[in-house]
């Protein structure tokens, strides 16, 4: 057996936007274990949901992460909503929708050219993040906000979108698609990016599984899981098929995420047609009792949002679940075996949110 | 909107381990597990999905005792543990993966532990 040495990996590393530390367990260049570590920004949000009345609370929820902020909202909405039992109003479902897949769009697009500049892809990395620009203004349009949109409240939304203005917007959606397609194409078909991603972190299907995997993370393995197909919010009268990837690799999570973009501006093209007129919200009133689990499909993947209620204005418990701490011990899986050059691309590649994971 | 059903079984801490090996042996995945402070006691609960259907298995543990690691099952339970040991300070025995304390690098120790009261008006 080689002499094994371990090579500390973080907290602070070029390619991660947020610390996270991993011991790496190396023989000579090869990573045998990696032992991961959190806690450097640990806000313990969750706990001021005590402090707070639950009306309030959505906009310390919202703030768990900068990118899936909408979601966020949204989701902690949908749990109090679940434990309360209030029925939404319909435009107030279809407008969650659009403003999620938006999210979706510009946390995919931050990632591929995020991506793409730890491979050393320059050029890539700023065209998707010039696309990226688009979506932030049209979120920053209709919300008031480029990072916390602030537009979700509990019992529906706060703003609407002008079915005229919704047009518009699925218009330039449009008009966007072929920039979208030619920057896939470089992910897709570009030799320096296949070499470079190819065979590289593989988890097979069943290790995928076994690991507890979510999102985009256990797509690119090849398992089409997603939350969207349980139809909450308005995904149930929208039709969409789950992308998936068989072949486990980097190249295959790229791909998933790459693919994905075109299927929510097909979801907001057809929550725009179907949206119906309508009010934005119902007025809530009184204590919650009781508790829900509401999960929703974060670019990520998977997010649960637990709230336990004790007949107070205070919740006694608000738990999330965030999708980059169920995709840890898959970081582990896809680590073991491969070369210590090739850490930081692996890492990168399940998208981690250190934000949402600590909370 | 309709809401997804959510049963919840309840479970002696003794019975835990069979309850969980059920789980794998019949196809689920485990979601997370999470922790609340009510009163004297600590509800663990275990969510599992199958088919996108969620159940929850909940074991109520009172304060000061320790909970069996389902590790030996699910290998990777080893992240929820060690969350629920250092935000609660829950002891967890038989752990996969042990960081003893230092899987969340918190400056309060088991900074969950102690139920906030809120201030008036707020």
């Amino acid at each position: 057996m080689a002499k094994q040495i371990i090579v500390p990996f973080g907290p602070q590393h070029p390619v991660l936007p947020e610390p996270i530390h991993l011991d790496l367990i190396l023989e000579d260049e090869r990573v045998v274990d990696a032992v991961p570590s959190i806690g450097y920004v640990h806000r313990g949000l969750e706990k001021l949901v005590e402090k707070r009345e639950y009306p309030e609370y959505v906009y310390i929820a919202e703030r768990i992460c900068g990118i899936c902020s909408f979601i966020h909202a949204s989701t902690y909405c949908q749990a109090v909503e679940g434990m309360m039992g209030i029925e939404v109003p319909e435009r107030a479902l279809y407008l969650r929708t659009i403003w999620s897949e938006y999210s979706r769009l510009h946390s995919h697009l931050l990632w591929l050219g995020c991506f793409a500049d730890s491979m050393g892809f320059e050029s890539l990395f700023m065209n998707a993040w010039r696309l990226r620009e688009h979506i932030l203004d049209e979120l920053e349009a209709t919300t008031g906000g480029r990072v916390i949109q602030g537009s979700s409240k509990v019992g529906g939304v706060r703003r609407d979108i002008p079915n005229a203005r919704l047009k518009e917007m699925v218009g330039r959606l449009e008009a966007m698609r072929h920039e979208l397609q030619d920057l896939s194409d470089v992910f897709f078909g570009d030799s320096s990016v296949k070499t470079r991603l190819r065979g590289v972190g593989v988890v097979s299907r069943q290790d995928a599984w076994d690991s507890g995997a979510v999102g985009p993370t256990l797509r690119g393995s090849g398992i089409a899981q997603d939350i969207r197909s349980t139809g909450y919010a308005a995904y149930d009268r929208l039709k969409f098929e789950p992308v998936a990837e068989p072949s486990g690799d980097c190249y295959g999570r790229c791909m998933v995420r790459a693919r994905e973009l075109f299927t929510s501006i097909d979801l907001i093209t057809q929550a725009a047609e179907q949206i119906p007129d309508g009010p934005l919200e119902v007025k809530v009133t009184g204590s919650p009792e009781g508790e829900f689990y509401a999960r929703a499909e974060q670019p990520r993947g998977e997010v649960i949002h637990y709230v336990k209620g004790n007949g107070t204005r205070h919740l006694l418990r608000h738990r999330v679940r965030t999708p980059t701490f169920a995709n840890i011990p898959f970081l582990v899986s896809a680590l073991k075996g491969c070369e210590l050059a090739d850490v930081p691309v692996i890492v990168l590649s399940i998208d981690p949110c250190i934000g949402c994971a600590e909370r | 909107m309709k809401y997804e059903e959510q049963p919840v079984t309840i479970a002696l801490t003794g019975e835990l381990l069979a309850k969980a090996g059920e789980m794998k042996s019949s196809g689920h995945r485990l979601v997370q597990v999470g922790v609340a402070a009510v009163d004297d006691i600590y509800e663990i609960t275990y969510t599992f999905d199958r088919d996108l259907a969620m159940n929850h298995i909940r074991v109520i543990l009172p304060k000061g005792t320790s909970l069996p690691s389902i590790t030996g099952v699910y290998w990777y339970a080893f992240t929820y543990e060690n969350e629920i040991h250092d935000l609660y300070g829950i002891e967890v025995t038989g752990i996969n993966v042990d960081f003893k304390g230092t899987f969340y690098r918190t400056k309060v120790r088991y900074p969950f532990e102690a139920q906030v009261k809120p201030k008036e008006g707020a």
